[in-house]
């Protein structure tokens, strides 16, 4: 199958922050999860997606298709879900609904109704009575109710309880079992990749790091610990970071294999979580 | 079709799964012939990652247990039992042959390692 996103030398600059010449693909008929720190620029990077920024520099096409001459089209096949509230405050579900249903060629009513059912959402009431569960929840009905391809949620568990955040979770798997359907999933909420992620790609200030299936990244990076003694100038360059500690050092590779074949025994190796990743990478790649 | 699966085990997803399908496969418990549930059905199931129950189905299929047909579903392959069992005979005989160097090493008789394995067989 082939990629619905593709971004190809994207640059956008910022005073102070820039996301520069990045190449991101999206693969059809799976969930990648976005990762990145706070501030890596991963709302920039899907709004440009969603051409409600323009890149500076370089390529975006969604579904093969160019904003320039395809912005409907594209619009169409695509849900997004935001963090927070878009809607405006002081309207009701079905005002919204009367607002954004036109707007959509495939609008469907009655699978409208069948998530305003699930979610137990209130019709009449007003945005802003909502808690911000139930406002997620709203943004998810309107998303999910024109049949969308592509379906791209920014942070859609930021500030969320852990039983939303499962239910949420339920849902897109349940969304999944139709293979035609992608989900783009930005989150610095790791444990929520590691149930529904089927690639990976992290962001670091503005970088790309990489974009990998999760069994490549399980199978690259590591946590390798061991005696101080075997670190030299040599064998540091097979970690990306090191913590020295008096008791021993802590770090983490992306070549586990290298690592197994410099150091055999002698160190213990165990599975990086995405965390152990994030963490570790804060400061970059940069070997030895 | 039931499968349990480890998060703690040491032993990957997608291998548990192959492991499980398979064995359910030998025992007979799934049939020649037999539809399993997609591999999307199974992630959402399984509340895993459809990439780790594709990855599961590739390997089963790889080794020959299923196949798949596209828009229809993935099924439980003709197994040749005479292959397979020739196959485990084959892994026997070469642990068995283990057994009897090890033994030799330390003089155990024949008569000693057959009673040893009569206690461990009717174990």
């Amino acid at each position: 199958m082939g990629n619905v996103v593709e971004l190809k030398n994207v640059t956008k600059k910022f005073k102070g922050f820039a996301v520069e010449d990045m190449d991101l693909q999206i693969k059809q008929g799976f969930v990648t999860g976005f990762m990145g720190e706070n501030g890596a620029g991963k709302s920039t990077t899907i709004k440009m997606m969603l051409n409600l920024l323009q890149p500076d520099a370089g390529e975006v096409k969604v579904f093969g298709l160019d904003y320039t001459t395809h912005e409907k089209v594209i619009k169409e096949r695509i849900g997004f879900v935001y963090d927070g509230n878009v809607f405006f405050e002081g309207l009701n579900l079905k005002d919204i609904k009367r607002i954004v249903a036109p707007a959509y060629e495939r609008w469907d009513d009655k699978l409208f109704h069948k998530y305003i059912e699930q979610f137990d959402l209130p019709l009449n009431k007003a945005m802003k009575t909502f808690s911000k569960g139930m406002q997620m929840k709203a943004s998810l009905a309107i998303a999910l109710s024109h049949h969308a391809e592509l379906i791209i949620l920014d942070e859609p568990t930021a500030g969320l309880d852990p039983i939303f955040r499962r239910e949420l979770l339920d849902l897109l798997q349940e969304l999944m079992v139709d293979g035609n359907r992608t989900i783009f999933f930005s989150t610095h909420i790791t444990s929520d990749l590691d149930r529904i992620a089927d690639y990976l790609a992290f962001i670091h200030k503005g970088d790309l790091i990489f974009n990998q299936s999760v069994h490549d990244v399980a199978e690259n990076y590591a946590l390798v610990k061991g005696k101080l003694d075997l670190l030299d100038r040599d064998t540091e360059k097979a970690f990306v970071h090191i913590r020295r500690a008096s008791t021993g050092f802590e770090a983490l590779t992306d070549n586990s294999n290298d690592v197994k074949q410099i150091f055999g025994d002698n160190v213990v190796i165990e599975r990086a979580s995405l965390e152990d990743i994030m963490y570790y990478l804060k400061g970059g790649i940069h070997h030895g | 079709m039931q499968i349990i699966i480890s998060n703690s085990s040491k032993e990957p997803i997608y291998e548990q799964i192959a492991n499980q399908v398979k064995s359910a496969i030998l025992t007979g418990e799934l049939q020649e012939g037999a539809a399993i549930p997609s591999m999307r059905k199974l992630a959402k199931d399984l509340q895993i990652s459809v990439i780790t129950t594709k990855r599961a189905y590739e390997e089963l299929e790889k080794s020959g247990f299923i196949y798949s047909i596209v828009g229809k579903g993935s099924f439980v392959a003709e197994q040749n039992l005479e292959v397979i069992r020739e196959k485990k005979l084959n892994v026997i005989e070469e642990q068995l042959n283990a057994v009897i160097t090890n033994s030799k090493e330390i003089g155990l008789s024949l008569d000693e390692l057959q009673q040893l394995m009569k206690i461990l067989y009717e174990e």
